[in-house]
């Protein structure tokens, strides 16, 4: 039996302790120690991004980090996004614009969404699809992915301030949407 | 994944200390974008992995115009292309960075990490090379400086000795009149590996119509990144117009010597070793003369 780490971590704002072996990853972690199966296997080597979490407050693969290496940190997991029975305006969206088919992808689109939403609240759609880019999505083809994005950003401008305080004129969803109002 | 031994080192001395007990069956982890991909799939081995992001030294990235750039061999991506100064001072080690793998990947992987990774194909090292980077490398005997250009030695091999690691990558203070770019072919938007890569620095003269000094360097187009030394001096005294960047690109499909492969054919490379040369000169002429021209 390999030698176990302890280790200390910070996980959906829980300070959470585990023990796990040197050779597993943060997500093998996540879904078979800590039974937090949001985040999702799929190439299990970084390309696909279907096992995105935020890692101090950067989206990372977690398949590429040690588990041992999540010492202190604070990690979001697609569990920690919604408030109580609330969904996030990222979850809410993808729900309503039919952002995902089989659904294998989309906790690891709304965790580098909310990555994105959180430092950029108006992105435009280059933005959008750029910061994107990590994540694969065989389904839907992206074009309602983006769209839930972009209506995101509206919500939650909309939500945080008015309108028009966010609507500014780099080609964002809220400076379209302001346009089209017109 | 096969068990190993995982040890988080703190200082230099410790690192080396550690790494060169075990020699080859221990390996360095920054980013790990890399080395965890290679240990799970088996295409490298190792009974330990020292985990170096908690030395100082190895995460700082401290930059000024009089003294240049010290970045740190763990420093992750996404803190090169973040600081607005030292994406102005070395912007193809910035072009670099911003188009590794996707944002999951740039927010771990760092640059020294593509270099011991020593890909024929990585998208820092013509940067690095441009720039004229000295690697400085510590290991049980003190530490020694090798430039970057002479860094790796085959697909995957570098210079580095049993118990040596990749401690801090220096780069020049920026000169007046000069700038970089550096530029990728692949058949997707983002997220591939380059069918080519190529990065090239000048230094104009005060009117900014005359290239001075410049560096080319190839990716993908040799066993490892390549340094084009011919054409970097044939260019200095050069006009900065299209028709020297047109010569250049001649040049550079002659300095370029690719295999074909899945992701291009020898002739395909060569002509992309051309056309992105002519571009990343166009390029670094334009920022070197205070234009922003746009690149993706």
């Amino acid at each position: 039996m390999a030698k176990k780490t302890h280790v200390a971590a910070t996980v959906n704002g829980q300070p959470v302790e585990f023990l796990c072996e040197a050779r597993q990853s943060l997500l093998e972690v996540l879904r078979d120690v800590l039974q937090l199966t949001g985040a999702k296997e799929g190439c299990n080597n970084g390309n696909c991004g279907a096992c995105t979490v935020l890692l101090d407050g950067l989206p990372v693969d977690s398949c590429l980090v040690l588990g041992v290496e999540a010492e202190g940190a604070q990690i979001t997991t697609i569990e920690g996004v919604a408030n109580d029975a609330q969904l996030h305006p990222i979850q809410q969206c993808f729900l309503e614009d039919a952002a995902l088919q089989c659904g294998i992808c989309t906790p690891g689109f709304i965790m580098t969404a909310k990555a994105l939403l959180d430092r950029n609240p108006n992105p435009s759609e280059h933005e959008i699809r750029f910061q994107l880019s990590g994540n694969l999505c065989r389904c839907t083809g992206y074009d309602k992915i983006v769209r839930a994005v972009q209506d995101s950003a509206l919500r939650m401008a909309s939500s945080a301030a008015t309108t028009s305080k966010a609507a500014s004129a780099n080609g964002g969803p809220a400076a379209v949407a302001a346009a089209r109002s017109k | 994944m096969k068990d190993f031994e995982f040890q988080t080192a703190t200082t230099i001395d410790e690192a080396v200390s550690l790494l060169s007990a075990r020699g080859d069956r221990a390996k360095v982890l920054t980013g790990g974008t890399d080395l965890i991909v290679q240990l799970r799939e088996g295409q490298r081995e190792a009974d330990l992995v020292v985990d170096v992001k908690k030395i100082a030294e190895l995460m700082e990235m401290k930059y000024s115009a009089a003294a240049g750039l010290k970045l740190g061999a763990a420093v992750p991506c996404y803190r090169i292309y973040g600081d607005a100064e030292v994406s102005s001072a070395y912007p193809a080690l910035a072009d670099s960075a911003r188009i590794i793998g996707g944002w999951q990947i740039q927010s771990r992987a760092s640059v020294g990490g593509n270099l011991c990774n020593s890909s024929p194909a990585a998208d820092s090292i013509p940067s690095l090379i441009v720039h004229a980077v000295t690697c400085q490398l510590a290991g049980p005997h003190g530490r020694r400086n090798v430039p970057v250009a002479d860094f790796c030695t085959g697909p995957g091999k570098n210079v580095l000795g049993r118990g040596e690691i990749l401690a801090v990558l220096e780069f020049r203070a920026p000169a007046p009149k000069s700038s970089s770019a550096y530029l990728r072919f692949i058949p997707r938007n983002e997220m591939d590996i380059a069918v080519v890569g190529a990065a090239s620095w000048v230094q104009l003269n005060k009117a900014g119509d005359t290239i001075e000094a410049a560096r080319v360097a190839l990716a993908a187009v040799a066993p490892t990144p390549l340094f084009a030394a011919d054409l970097s001096e044939w260019l200095a005294g050069k006009p900065a117009t299209a028709e020297t960047f047109a010569a250049a690109a001649e040049q550079a499909r002659q300095a370029a010597r690719p295999i074909s492969d899945k992701r291009g054919t020898h002739d395909y490379r060569r002509h992309l070793a051309g056309v992105l040369t002519q571009r990343t000169l166009a390029i670094a002429v334009d920022r070197a003369n205070g234009k922003q021209p746009a690149i993706h």
